[in-house]
């Protein structure tokens, strides 16, 4: 009776799927025995697409354009390299004249994947240098790599020019509503404009995550909070815009946040704290020779679980969307067909997991100024005499 | 293909590595669905509290994943 309940039109185009990879086993067979030992592969490579989009850049770059000749021509906004060596003084120039990675520019090479494979060719290795495809190296005047020379590079990439734009944004609407307030406009009339879309949010960090936590301290915390939560946030929605960059996907930028909460919880630590931590009270002494190690630890964790969580979660949302879309390509490489037939589930899944991915933006931006909240609520916590004791999270 | 490891070991160990903590996260979310669900059903009145503490349990278990991911991720690449 199973056999009945099969939807026809769902097997003719299971069947129709199959006979698309029938064809393309033998095309692909045919392709490997051909191209077998090439170094470089045509057609998509997924690895490349991926680590493009995730990984900091000198350019902001949208999509290639391929000419009739088959040369690729990147669409892209160039961004100011600003380059300090000891011995060479310091250089700026827009990356735009580098040419894609095509020409060196006043002794700078810009390193690709063409590149690298060259020097892979030549015997230096690659991977103990450090040298990475959007890496900007020093050459000599024959173009090979000048080992002697030590570059900084501390050009404005997307990323921080990404981060520079949203903070403008962010400082241009609070500045804006917090001048209203000042004139009385919210406070004793009914909030108008962007003041109904921000003060439900703001409201939302006090009641929510400072006042539970922190208890009569909360006013001292909030602005911090605030700042965290609207900064993450603001970030992580832009980074969602295709064709931006993935600030708060960079470990960088999530560790100097990670750093700056781990210095708001060391400052508002007491004594009743690191008297918990050190020497635990109420322990056996066998207990103890476990219990202090780990807590010792547990001080330096908290922070590094804040940074490790907003990175992989906003590196994962990215990577999940760009290998969904990858798809599509890597099945059309085989065959035009499975590649249409790949795009209707494809793209219905990207969407489906952007909308989650805005989901994840505010969740991520709410987790961290939570757990912020929470560790500097215990790091000033009192003994169990306080009145001021509001909850006891358990928390790594 | 610069950024990924070309030993192949390597990339399988890893990818293995994050279905398994895939896996793990799975059945602690579910836990803490299941959890914050029954709950909601006794005490209908104490939903907020409860969708607060779920989120950041959640957020919490996720976290010990993501450490896995992110070692799994290592693995392949360095």
């Amino acid at each position: 009776m199973a056999a009945g309940r099969v939807n026809p039109f769902l097997t003719l185009i299971f069947s129709v799927f199959l006979v698309c990879f029938s064809t393309t086993v033998i095309a692909s067979e045919d392709k490997n025995d051909q191209e077998g030992k090439e170094e470089k592969k045509p057609g998509f490579n997924a690895t490349e697409v991926i680590f493009g989009h995730i990984l900091d850049a000198h350019e902001f770059h949208f999509f290639d354009i391929i000419k009739k000749n088959g040369e690729k021509k990147p669409v892209t906004i160039p961004l100011p390299v600003i380059l300090y060596s000891p011995q060479r003084g310091l250089t700026s120039f827009m990356s735009s004249k580098f040419h894609h990675g095509h020409d060196p520019y006043k002794g700078y090479m810009l390193l690709t994947e063409h590149k690298i494979h060259e020097m892979k060719k030549q015997g230096i290795d690659v991977k103990k240098a450090g040298l990475n495809p959007g890496k900007i190296i020093p050459i000599t005047a024959d173009g090979k790599w000048d080992q002697s020379v030590k570059v900084y590079d501390i050009s404005l990439t997307r990323n921080v020019v990404q981060m520079f734009l949203a903070l403008s944004i962010l400082v241009w609407i609070m500045v804006a509503i917090a001048k209203r307030y000042q004139r009385g406009e919210g406070v004793n009339t009914a909030p108008k404009g962007m003041q109904n879309l921000l003060e439900p949010v703001i409201t939302f960090v006090r009641d929510e995550v400072a006042k539970p936590n922190l208890g009569r301290k909360y006013e001292k915390y909030l602005p911090y909070l605030l700042t965290v939560f609207f900064f993450i946030l603001i970030n992580n929605i832009f980074g969602l815009i295709p064709g931006s960059a993935n600030v708060t996907g960079n470990i960088a930028v999530t560790l100097v946040l990670g750093l700056i909460s781990f210095a708001v919880i060391l400052f508002s630590s007491n004594k009743h704290y690191w008297g918990h931590i050190v020497n635990p009270p109420g322990m056996p002494i066998g207990v103890k020779a476990i219990l202090i190690p780990v807590e010792i630890l547990s001080v330096f964790i908290k922070p590094f679980a804040l940074i490790i969580r907003l990175f992989a979660n906003m590196v994962a949302g990215h990577i999940i969307i760009i290998c969904l879309i990858s798809l599509i390509f890597i099945f059309a490489s085989l065959n035009v067909y499975a590649g249409w037939g790949t795009s209707i589930f494809s793209i219905a899944f990207t969407i489906f997991i952007y909308f989650i991915e805005i989901l994840v933006a505010f969740i991520q931006a709410f987790i961290f100024s939570m757990l912020t909240a929470v560790f500097i609520g215990q790091a000033f916590e009192g003994g169990h005499d306080d009145v001021d004791h509001h909850s006891d999270p358990v928390v790594v | 293909m610069v950024l990924l490891s070309e030993v192949p070991n390597a990339n399988a160990g890893g990818a293995i590595g994050a279905g398994l903590a895939a896996m793990g996260a799975g059945i602690g979310v579910g836990q803490i669905g299941k959890g914050a669900v029954e709950a909601i059903a006794r005490q209908p009145e104490a939903l907020n509290d409860i969708r607060s503490n779920m989120i950041l349990t959640a957020a919490l278990v996720e976290g010990a994943a993501l450490f896995a991911i992110i070692v799994g991720f290592l693995a392949m690449v360095l």
